[in-house]
């Protein structure tokens, strides 16, 4: 259903007046969220003094960066059904390893990232393996290296900051596009995206993701390499985190073992409110991408609009509920357009 | 919080202050100690009007920085007549501290007065806002001296150090022994600078009896450091005393002595606030421990934020300023203007205070 | 047993198999505990004087209840995220409660403490029943909304020791012939949950819900009705560990609790509850949340950097569940005749 939903929403503009397409469109949780992010934008522009202005989205595209990296190869992991919730500590031992690696006197840049990449790629396979050779359960395989990476973070950079890197590679991570606002490693993120979203919706591959994640024994039945292909997923959320790891360590021109703590639960919240179902076979990039942008610009808006800290909390909590309670319930008034029963979908075989 | 006797504090702790700076004589960063003035708000008269201020704590629901901001700095903030804001994330990290410090650059706001989580991780953040036209104090826990203008220190790392030796070697007596230290995180800029001098400090033949075994680091969480503190006694066997620079680590390791059986036995000092510590003080867990009144930092450090803003002071050595009730102040090296030599609290004073 | 009747999953056992494979993993857990603490004493005696044992009982107590809560929760295939707001909330509101009214009788805090957590527990239980949605995404946002509640209601504000009544303080830290009394409130709820579980009907209908949800609720089991009061049960219970914490740490902010919910988890699926519900024993849980507290304080001990500490606790997840695997597999095939693999 999920990438039809994305081909709709790109053929059919909001406005067409044929009713099934129109109610598919208007109903999809995807235009939701974009809908949303642009009521956003808008009541956030005409109330919020600040919202709108270039700044604003500067400071609103640098926070997101890491969220949105991480978000695209979550995406196609919880739509195969699994789950990945190691992925800021894998930030936390990049940005570790980076610091200890400087400190050891290795100077060049390339060669740091490319150590980095490396290493989250090797944490991600460590996932893949307990998940696919052993066949235990993503979700307490990852809060299990959730512990441990966090804590081998510590282990290898322990109480210390490594901050004196030169100023002129903190300068550039975060230094715009000539003649705009936007950070360039915006670029980054959008070939990234791009790439994962052509792998998700329009090749083979991404289609075995989708039948994966809706029946991976029907999948394997069908030919697909399901354990192949989620081992090769939880690599590549691996190495992104880990190149997110790297523009953290810039962005904020410090690498401390608990960089990025708790960055889990962002990234899952970005997803599932994007409208990725959580016990997999269904979502869309584009949803996952608005909703990345849709909690940036809210936070920051409502910040701007002087909201506490604490009031922020309840709003994240509330959105996340909501991000599981609204397609549901979208789902459940489409279907009852359609005529049809709906179908409970709480006992799917995995939560 | 629960701030009775302001004005009865503000005199006792003038008057300690006073003291403390005949007794000390260090650098040219002291302030000149002028008479209270009873915080009437008579202040110097040239800080401009309407000034936006604004606190950043560490992490709001912190009762240290309820404290210093809204007990402190705004009362300061009200007196020169500017707008006082606090806020701030709800976890301490240094990344979620840059988001605010991007909302109040867009914001305009005067003069951002900030606690930073980490003394490099906020600079970029605070130097685009310095860019856009705020100025930048940093109080309580300082950020690399180029990306703010003016630091407002509590107390000077070597006060502290050798305030908080001098007090664990009166407790643990003359004959000496182990001693460990309680840290907040691992990461704490401030702690770690005061770790490092208080080793210089023991160092010194007076304190050749004391050895220091074991720091550990209760990450300013009550829980944690409670644990800490027990872990320390079941490692050290012959442990006689623990310092803990820090308000959360010292009362939950007061709570974990007063109902265990090293209660009397192993001494305890550190930096803690008279309402947490009173019970500890009565029962004879702690003798005594030390700490600045965090509302004077706050009120100190709005003063200094003011008197930038209105060009009275830019951060040079030698710049001075008024402070309203607390006097006049002087601006030290790199920027720094220091409140004072932290304030020694025991049983026969620590009913003549309530805060914290 | 209702679970046996589930050929689909492998890793629903017969009754007897399944309690043996408790037994083995109880067992393990024990071994693992015990060699831990004959280590740690070999290298520093003092480690087990009456103090620092009085110390571990404390500590694992109020994480025990928790981790209880939690398992009754995990059995029905979902999980409560939630925990460690639910006991910071309670713990906050038991505070502010005898600061206002310092005669309050201590069991009347209690109950009001549990009554708060149950009805926090029932809000995650009713979205996750009613509204049919994932726990996993329902309990991440409450975990948030609760927090932020409890932020708001206290802004900064602090309970101090002397807030309390000393009399329930004292309830804290005092023993009862040597044994801590939040220990005995951890043996009470322990053998409650332990006996419910064991020999109660709907106690017995939770291992089949999270056995197979469908296949429970084609046999007519009201799935809904027992995940809902499940959760209410978890919440009732970090209430009870919320006052608990009141008592003990005497201090408490609005963070009491932030961040407990992965060590709870934890404590769970080293305690041998499988992650996917259905097997599993609230002693497993428990005693994982002796573990957990034996290892946070044997390392300083042991004089190993606490950095490690944290490391340490997620080899042990992977241990604990790839031993799960190998031991469900090894009884599946036996169960089956060597037939059954893992898929």
């Amino acid at each position: 259903m999920a990438p039809e939903t994305v081909i709709d929403l790109a053929a059919q503009p909001r406005t067409s007046r044929q009713r099934p397409p129109w109610l598919r469109t208007f109903a999809s949780w995807e235009t939701t969220v974009v809908l949303a992010l642009v009521l956003v934008i808008l009541i956030g522009s005409a109330t919020i003094d600040g919202v709108g202005d270039p700044r604003f989205y500067r400071f609103v595209i640098l926070e997101a960066i890491p969220i949105a990296l991480i978000a695209l190869p979550m995406t196609l992991i919880v739509i195969t059904g699994e789950i990945d919730l190691s992925v800021a500590s894998t930030v936390g031992l990049t940005c570790s390893a980076m610091g200890a690696l400087w400190q050891a006197g290795v100077t060049s840049l390339p060669l740091l990232i490319l150590v980095s990449l490396v290493l989250g790629a090797v944490l991600g396979a460590v996932n893949g393996v307990f998940v696919t050779v052993f066949g235990l359960p993503s979700l307490a395989v990852t809060i299990g290296t959730l512990a441990l990476y966090r804590g081998l973070a510590f282990v290898v950079l322990g109480d210390k900051a490594v901050a004196d890197y030169p100023v002129s590679w903190t300068t550039n991570m975060i230094a715009p596009i000539p003649g705009t606002v936007v950070p360039w490693f915006v670029l980054v993120v959008a070939v990234l995206a791009l790439l994962f979203g052509v792998l998700l919706h329009a090749t083979p591959i991404g289609r075995a993701l989708y039948a994966i994640g809706n029946n991976a024994e029907a999948a394997a039945y069908s030919g697909i390499a399901v354990l192949r292909t989620k081992f090769w997923l939880f690599v590549a959320t691996g190495a992104v985190s880990a190149l997110a790891g790297v523009f953290w360590t810039f962005r904020f021109a410090s690498a401390r073992a608990d960089n990025a703590d708790g960055l889990e639960l962002s990234v899952v919240a970005a997803v599932l409110l994007g409208g990725v179902s959580i016990f997999g076979g269904r979502g869309a990039l584009l949803g996952v991408i608005a909703a990345v942008a849709l909690l940036g610009t809210l936070r920051n808006a409502l910040q701007l609009a002087d909201v506490p800290a604490n009031a922020l909390t309840i709003v994240t909590g509330t959105l996340l509920i909501l991000s599981v309670v609204g397609p549901n319930l979208v789902r459940t008034v489409r279907e009852r357009l359609r005529r049809r029963q709906p179908t409970p979908p709480m006992e799917r075989t995995q939560r | 919080m629960r701030i009775g006797s302001t004005r009865l504090l503000a005199t006792a702790v003038a008057a300690a202050l006073a003291l403390g700076l005949t007794a000390c004589s260090s650098d040219s960063t002291e302030p000149d100690a002028a008479s209270p003035s009873g915080g009437s708000g008579n202040a110097t008269g040239t800080i401009k009007e309407g000034l936006k201020i604004t606190f950043l704590p560490k992490q709001v629901n912190n009762p240290y920085f309820d404290i210093s901001d809204n007990k402190g700095g705004k009362v300061a903030v009200e007196e020169f007549k500017g707008t006082f804001a606090q806020t701030g994330p709800s976890e301490g990290s240094p990344s979620a501290q840059v988001s605010y410090i991007n909302t109040l650059s867009q914001q305009q706001t005067d003069v951002i007065v900030i606690s930073a989580n980490d003394k490099d991780a906020v600079c970029g953040a605070l130097t685009e806002a310095k860019t856009a036209g705020a100025k930048v104090v940093t109080y309580d826990s300082d950020t690399r001296p180029e990306c703010r203008d003016i630091f407002v220190n509590q107390a000077t790392g070597d006060g502290i150090a050798k305030n908080q030796i001098k007090l664990i070697s009166d407790a643990v007596g003359p004959d000496g022994g182990e001693i460990a230290i309680l840290s907040a995180s691992a990461n704490a800029t401030n702690q770690n600078a005061w770790i490092e001098l208080m080793k210089t400090e023991l160092a010194k033949p007076e304190y050749s009896k004391l050895k220091l075994v074991d720091t550990v680091y209760g990450d300013d969480k009550d829980e944690k450091s409670f644990q800490e503190a027990q872990g320390l006694l079941a490692k050290h066997p012959n442990l006689k005393g623990i310092i803990s620079p820090t308000t959360v680590g010292v009362a939950a390791t007061a709570r974990y002595l007063s109902g265990s059986s090293y209660k009397g036995k192993v001494a305890l000092t550190g930096l803690g606030t008279p309402n947490q510590m009173r019970a500890f003080v009565k029962d004879g867990t702690c003798k005594a421990f030390a700490l600045w009144n965090p509302a004077d930092l706050g009120y100190l450090a709005a003063y200094a934020a003011g008197a930038l803003a209105s060009g009275i002071i830019t951060g040079k050595e030698g710049d001075k300023f008024k402070a309203g009730k607390l006097g006049e102040y002087t601006v030290g090296a790199n920027g720094e203007v220091v409140l004072g030599d932290p304030f020694t609290f025991d049983a026969a004073n620590v009913d003549q205070f309530n805060f914290g | 047993m209702t679970a046996t009747a589930t050929p689909v999953a492998p890793r629903t056992n017969g009754a007897s198999i399944a309690h043996r494979l408790f037994v083995v993993r109880e067992l393990g857990i024990a071994l693992a505990l015990v060699l831990l603490i004959g280590v740690t004493f070999a290298v520093n005696t003092r480690f087990l004087n009456a103090q620092n044992v009085k110390d571990l009982l404390l500590g694992s107590s109020i994480l025990a209840i928790l981790a209880v809560g939690q398992a009754i929760v995990i059995i029905t295939r979902n999980v409560d995220l939630s925990v460690g707001s639910i006991l910071g909330l309670a713990a906050f509101a038991t505070g502010a409660m005898f600061q206002s009214s310092p005669n309050l009788p201590i069991p009347v805090a209690i109950i009001i403490g549990m009554a708060l957590g149950a009805l926090c527990g029932a809000v995650n239980g009713g979205l996750i029943a009613a509204a049919r949605v994932p726990a996993l995404v329902v309990t991440l946002g409450t975990l948030y909304v609760f927090r932020g509640v409890d932020y708001t209601w206290a802004t900064g504000r602090q309970i101090n020791a002397a807030d309390m009544p000393a009399s329930f303080l004292h309830m804290g830290t005092t023993t009862v012939l040597g044994v801590p009394v939040l220990a005995l409130f951890a043996v009470v709820v322990l053998a409650g949950a332990g006996i419910f579980l064991r020999s109660y009907r709907s106690g017995r209908e939770l291992y089949a819900i999270g056995s197979d949800p469908d296949a429970a609720r084609l046999y007519g089991i009201p799935v809904g009705r027992r995940v809902f009061w499940a959760f209410v049960a978890s919440g009732a219970l970090a209430g009870l560990a919320g006052v608990l914490h009141a008592a003990r740490f005497g201090t408490i902010d609005a963070n009491a609790g932030l961040g407990s919910e992965l060590n709870v988890v934890a404590a769970v699926v080293v305690g041998g509850v499988a992650i996917f519900g259905g097997s599993g024993s609230v002693y497993g849980a428990a005693l994982g949340a002796v573990l957990l507290t034996t290892i946070g304080s044997a390392l300083p001990v042991l004089g190993i950097n606490p950095f490690w500490q944290r490391a340490a606790v997620g080899v042990l997840i992977l241990a604990a569940i790839g031993l799960d695997r190998s031991l469900a597999v090894r009884m599946a095939r036996r169960l089956r005749g060597g037939s059954a693999r893992g898929a």
